[in-house]
Order: C-alpha cells, then sequence, then structure tokens
C-alpha cells in the first residue's frame, strides 16, 4: 500500500512536471511569431537575425528542458 | 528501461525506449569501457561518413567542383560564417573545433534517424561529454585570455548597484546550468522524437494493413525529426559559439 502510494506520487509527479514544457512552447512560439511579425515588416532584415531567433528559441527552450529533466529523474532516479 | 513498458488492455504492447538500449556487439552480458557496442558501431560510421565527404569528397579540389565536393563546401562555408558572425573574427581560432562538433552531431543524429540504427546522441552520456568539453574550453579560454576580468561576465556593469548582486547570483545560477541545458536539449531531442515514432509503429503494428493514419502519422514526425536533427546540431553548434564569445569578451 506504501509502496503504491509511492509509485503513484512519482507518476504523477512525473506528469505535472511535463506541464512546465507547455511553458517553453509559449516562449518559442512567442519568440518565432515576433520574429516572423518582424520580418514581414522589414524582409531584407530577417536573414541576419536568424541566428539570433534560433538563440531566443533554444533559450527559452531551456527551462522546458529541465521540466523535462524533473520528470525523468522522477520516473527512473527517485 | 523495463519499466516503462505500456500495456493496454487489449495486449498492446509498444516498447518506445528499447531502442535505446546499449548492447554489446558480439554478444556477451558485461560491457566494459573497450567492449564494442551498438553505440560504438553507430559513431564510428558517423565519423567515417564524416570523412567520406569532408576528406574523400574533396580529394579532388577541382575548380568545378562535383556535386560532393560543393556539399562539403557549402557546410565549410555554412559553420565558417556562422563563427564569425556569433563569436567575432578572433573566435575563428575555434572554428576547427565547432566545426567538429556541428558534422558529428550532424551525422550521428541523420545515422540515428535510419530505421533499425542506433541513435547515438539521444544518450546524454554521449552529448553530456561533449557539452562538459565546451564549458570546460570555454571556461579556461576565458580565464587564460582576461584574468579575473572573466568575472565581469557575472557583474553587469549596465545594471543599477542595487540590482548587480542579485543579477550576479542568476548569472552564475545560469552559467553553470550551460553544460547542463545544453547535453540535455540535444539528447531530450532526438529520444522524444523517436519515442514517438516508435509509439505510432506500435500502432501500425496492432492495426497491421489498415494502419494508414500510423503510417501517415510516421510519415510526418519523421520528416519533422529530418528537420529537428538539423535544427538541434545548428543550436548545439551556435550555442558553442555564443559560450566562446562570452568567454573572448565578458563586459556586455
Amino acid at each position: 500500500m506504501e509502496g503504491e502510494l509511492i509509485l503513484m506520487g512519482k507518476y504523477i509527479g512525473a506528469g505535472v512536471a511535463c506541464t512546465g514544457m507547455g511553458g517553453a512552447a509559449i516562449g518559442v512560439g512567442h519568440v518565432v511569431g515576433n520574429y516572423i511579425a518582424g520580418a514581414l515588416r522589414n524582409p531584407s532584415a530577417a536573414g541576419g537575425q536568424m541566428a539570433t531567433m534560433f538563440i531566443g528559441i533554444a533559450f527559452a527552450e531551456a527551462l522546458g528542458i529541465f521540466s523535462f529533466l524533473v520528470a525523468l529523474l522522477l520516473m527512473f532516479a527517485v | 528501461m523495463s519499466e516503462n513498458v505500456a500495456e493496454g488492455p487489449s495486449g498492446l504492447q509498444i516498447h518506445p525506449m528499447d531502442q535505446f538500449v546499449v548492447k554489446p556487439l558480439f554478444g556477451g552480458e558485461h560491457i566494459n569501457f573497450y567492449t564494442p557496442t551498438n553505440v560504438t558501431l553507430w559513431m564510428a560510421l558517423a565519423v567515417l561518413c564524416v570523412i567520406g565527404l569532408l576528406v574523400l569528397g574533396t580529394r579532388g579540389r577541382a575548380i568545378i567542383p562535383s556535386r560532393v565536393q560543393s556539399v562539403a563546401e557549402l557546410m565549410y562555408g555554412f559553420v565558417y560564417k556562422m563563427v564569425e558572425d556569433v563569436a567575432g573574427k578572433d573566435g575563428l581560432k575555434f572554428f576547427p573545433y565547432i566545426m567538429t562538433l556541428f558534422v558529428f552531431i550532424l551525422f550521428a543524429n541523420f545515422l540515428g534517424l535510419i530505421p533499425m540504427s542506433f541513435a547515438t546522441t539521444s544518450h546524454v552520456a554521449v552529448t553530456a561529454v561533449m557539452a562538459m568539453a565546451v564549458f570546460i574550453t570555454v571556461t579556461i579560454v576565458g580565464i587564460v585570455k582576461n584574468g579575473f576580468g572573466f568575472l565581469e561576465l557575472f557583474w553587469i556593469k549596465a545594471a543599477p548597484l542595487a540590482l548587480r548582486p542579485m543579477l550576479a547570483l542568476i548569472e552564475v545560477i545560469s552559467y553553470f546550468v550551460r553544460p547542463v541545458s545544453h547535453s540535455i536539449r540535444l539528447a531530450g531531442n532526438m529520444m522524444a522524437g523517436h519515442a514517438v515514432i516508435k509509439v505510432f509503429a506500435g500502432f501500425a503494428g496492432v492495426l497491421g494493413l489498415g494502419a494508414v493514419a500510423p503510417i501517415l502519422a510516421i510519415t510526418a514526425v519523421y520528416a519533422l525529426e529530418m528537420l529537428v536533427s538539423f535544427i538541434q546540431a545548428y543550436v548545439f553548434a551556435i550555442l558553442t559559439c555564443v559560450y566562446l564569445k562570452d568567454a573572448l569578451h565578458p563586459s556586455h
């Protein structure tokens, strides 16, 4: 009984941790959406900011990766 | 990872994580550090592909390049421009290192997409080694180039004085978290994509010949994965350039 309760907590915790990835999705969408909006206003400047966009995506994504890491740790390490 | 087996009530069995098991190539159970496993096999194949493209492909040194040579030249020019744009002119000394990282990760990712192959970059152990190497290199370069000036990276002169200790704390944490996010970004993306394909393959296996929807889904996810493979290699290389720029010019 005790062990099943702990297992349940582990799985629920891992599932809840995955909601953090939704936040990362919002962040990445925000970065790309603003990039596209800016690129349509000034297409000639768009190419030069491509690398900046990818760096922004990578930083926004990093926080989602931490929640994924917490989920993995709960599933396999705790 | 036998805990992760999903068993539905109708005998639906999907083992999405079984493809990531490290096995010795020539039988046996024990894995020592010298044992040839499927990881070493696919990493060696990635290295062989890189050699084939970049060394054998450009052997002719033709003025009008052949198809293979022009692909190799395109790749060289792409990475060179990226290093120059992001890390600056003095970052070009590290161009061979970043080119090596980019090409190796790119080929490891693409070889992992071949059906029945093994995605080496989906293992955190593989990517963590590369990320730690980048982290240690960048830290040493920063300290050697700037001495104590390297600490200006954490002490932001542009911010008001009252805010600076708080910002310094945040900057220190974000600096030491870099190798974690750098390695898990690549491994997580590759692992998640392959697991998704495997889950859809499990559906297709249950439905048999009528599995139109899962096969269409696999095709779509596979195309997405090819894009992700390239973008993750690109992101890994460009973040290395960003870290290098921070080390070379620590003042914001």
